[in-house]
């Protein structure tokens, strides 16, 4: 039942507990309760809006994906490293890669040059790290799953047998 | 010269679909939003679609063999072998068709002689009876009762039959009222048929979408298989409508008839759709699964909402509508969709576009967005507020 409420709520944060009660077939005390519940776990960590800023006023968010190759500490591995890099407000997102570096640091600026102060003078520096790579993102088509700009219009007859 | 008279009388008596007379009076509107259509809101899945593209880039862009790729009819045995444990012949007892569609005008044209009756259980898909009428047969409709959960009840069928009776439309999962026979019901109808000569085509193309109960195609059940023509597609089950593809599955007399019938009328069926059917039967199981899903919570919701606003709504098991009863607002069907329309600018289509034993009743898909959904049933119960 938590996986179908969570695979709901991740379609749309937006479904009411009662909503999400009548399509699942559930108590809608029953649907709340886990709700509150996975709330407090943190296994929903929050509920956020997918925005295209592209189409706002507020256009100048520029979107960086950094490389970093680091040291892991002894005794630490790489999580004493991770949590330095993502406690600034800054990075967005930050995973622990496979294959030729290590972080994938996203950075969102408002514009180049204050991303690239952030990596010159926040990021690069830190002792553990050896060297990054920056690459900004031109264009966002797609993200968590929604396409964007997408023009769907349906195209169906409105009645049909 | 009247050009009039010179078209055939039989097909002229058939009256035009009460589909498409309501088609007229929506399209009328213009922004009307719409419960009325008959097929899924998702996209075929991409893959699907890219094996098709595939097709074209590779240039297949030629006649297949009348009966159909044979690779695709292989695939298609696969899937009734693991989804129903039925077998059937690649080479001698499968027909892909275009669509659905001629499946049904084929397998009556290939059996009715003049005079041959032919059962349907009503409400139903529009095609059955008219399809009848244009071969030469009798439609003679059996009612099925929302108290009887819409089902085919035995001793009805029983009722119906007489010596000329040749043919049964077993339409399960049911287009418009969602109804399902499970095996026990089969069962009871196959006791009725067992030692009479009678055809059933059962029109499976709603197979994969039932909810919490797998379909069972009455061909399981003892006896029926020799004498049952299976029809089903790709339609509904992979959201490819547009792609016009379907199969029929039967025994050997029967399928390489219709088969001659479909050589000299269609030749095949279109070979880009034949190689994207091909990957929806190999890969395709997993979007079956998400868009069952998907249809499930939204019948769901459609009979809640349309319970709490006081209607008897009979919950679909199969299929993407709910056929709930409007018969407490003193409306008929025709004059609630009517009214529904001009009052709220929704558009649900009439019980009785799916024959007389359709009044009283309305259609809605669930085939749209939770969203869309949500709003036209707010605007319906505003509308029922009014009524009742």
């Amino acid at each position: 039942m938590k996986n179908e409420i969570l695979e709901l709520l991740q379609e749309n944060s937006k479904y009411t507990a009662s909503d999400i009660a009548t399509m699942l077939g559930l108590d809608i005390e029953a649907v709340q309760n886990n709700i509150e519940q996975m709330e407090k776990e943190q296994i929903i960590c929050g509920y956020s809006a997918l925005i295209n800023w592209d189409k706002t006023d507020k256009k100048d968010i520029v979107t960086a994906l950094i490389e970093v190759k680091v040291t892991p500490q002894r005794g630490e591995g790489f999580d004493r490293v991770a949590e330095r890099i993502y406690k600034f407000k800054e990075v967005k997102a930050l995973y622990l890669m496979s294959g030729g570096f290590d972080f994938t640091v996203i950075i969102e600026g408002r514009t180049m040059k204050e991303v690239a102060l952030f990596v010159g003078q926040k990021l690069a520096p830190l002792e553990s790290v050896l060297s990054t790579g920056t690459h900004f993102v031109l264009k966002k088509y797609k993200d968590y799953g929604v396409i964007f700009e997408e023009n769907k219009k349906d195209e169906r007859m409105i009645i049909s047998p | 010269m009247n050009i009039d008279k010179l078209i055939s009388q039989r097909v002229k008596d058939v009256p035009p679909s009460g589909i498409r007379k309501f088609f007229d009076i929506v399209n009328e509107m213009g922004d009307a939003i719409s419960l009325g259509v008959g097929e899924p809101d998702f996209d075929t899945p991409w893959h699907i679609r890219e094996e098709g593209i595939y097709s074209l880039e590779k240039g297949r862009t030629v006649y297949s063999a009348n009966a159909g790729l044979l690779e695709l009819r292989q695939e298609i045995c696969k899937y009734m072998k693991r989804r129903f444990n039925l077998d059937y012949s690649p080479t001698k007892q499968t027909l892909v068709t275009v669509g659905g569609s001629e499946g049904i005008d084929i397998a009556l044209r290939i059996l009715i002689e003049p005079g041959d009756e032919v059962l349907i259980p009503e409400p139903c898909f529009v095609s059955y009876k008219p399809c009848t009428i244009f071969a030469g047969g009798t439609p003679v409709v059996i009612p099925t009762k929302e108290e009887n959960n819409f089902k085919l009840m035995p001793e009805e069928l029983e009722r119906y039959i007489t010596p000329k009776t040749k043919i049964l439309i077993l339409p399960y999962p049911n287009n418009p009222t969602g109804a399902i026979m499970e095996k026990e019901d089969l069962e009871k109808i196959a006791d009725v048929l067992r030692d009479r000569d009678i055809v059933v085509i059962s029109d499976e193309i709603y197979a994969e979408l039932t909810y919490g109960k797998k379909h069972v195609s009455i061909a399981e059940i003892d006896g029926m298989y020799e004498r049952t023509i299976i029809l089903s597609g790709f339609s509904k089950a992979y959201a490819m409508t547009g792609w016009r593809l379907g199969y029929a599955l039967g025994p050997e007399a029967i399928i390489s008839t219709m088969t001659k019938m479909h050589q000299f009328a269609i030749m095949c069926a279109p070979t880009t759709s034949q190689y994207a059917a091909i990957e929806a039967m190999k890969n395709g199981d997993e979007d079956v699964v998400m868009m069952r899903s998907a249809y499930d919570k939204r019948r769901r919701l459609m009979v809640d909402r349309f319970r709490a606003m006081g209607l008897s709504c009979f919950e679909p098991e199969g299929a993407f509508y709910v056929f709930p009863s409007i018969q407490k607002t003193g409306l008929s069907s025709e004059a609630f969709c009517e009214e529904l329309l001009k009052d709220q600018k929704v558009a649900v289509v009439p019980g009785t576009a799916f024959g007389d034993y359709g009044e009283g009743f309305i259609r809605c898909s669930y085939a749209y967005s939770v969203d869309e959904l949500k709003e036209a049933l707010s605007r319906i119960e505003k509308f029922i507020n009014k009524r009742i």
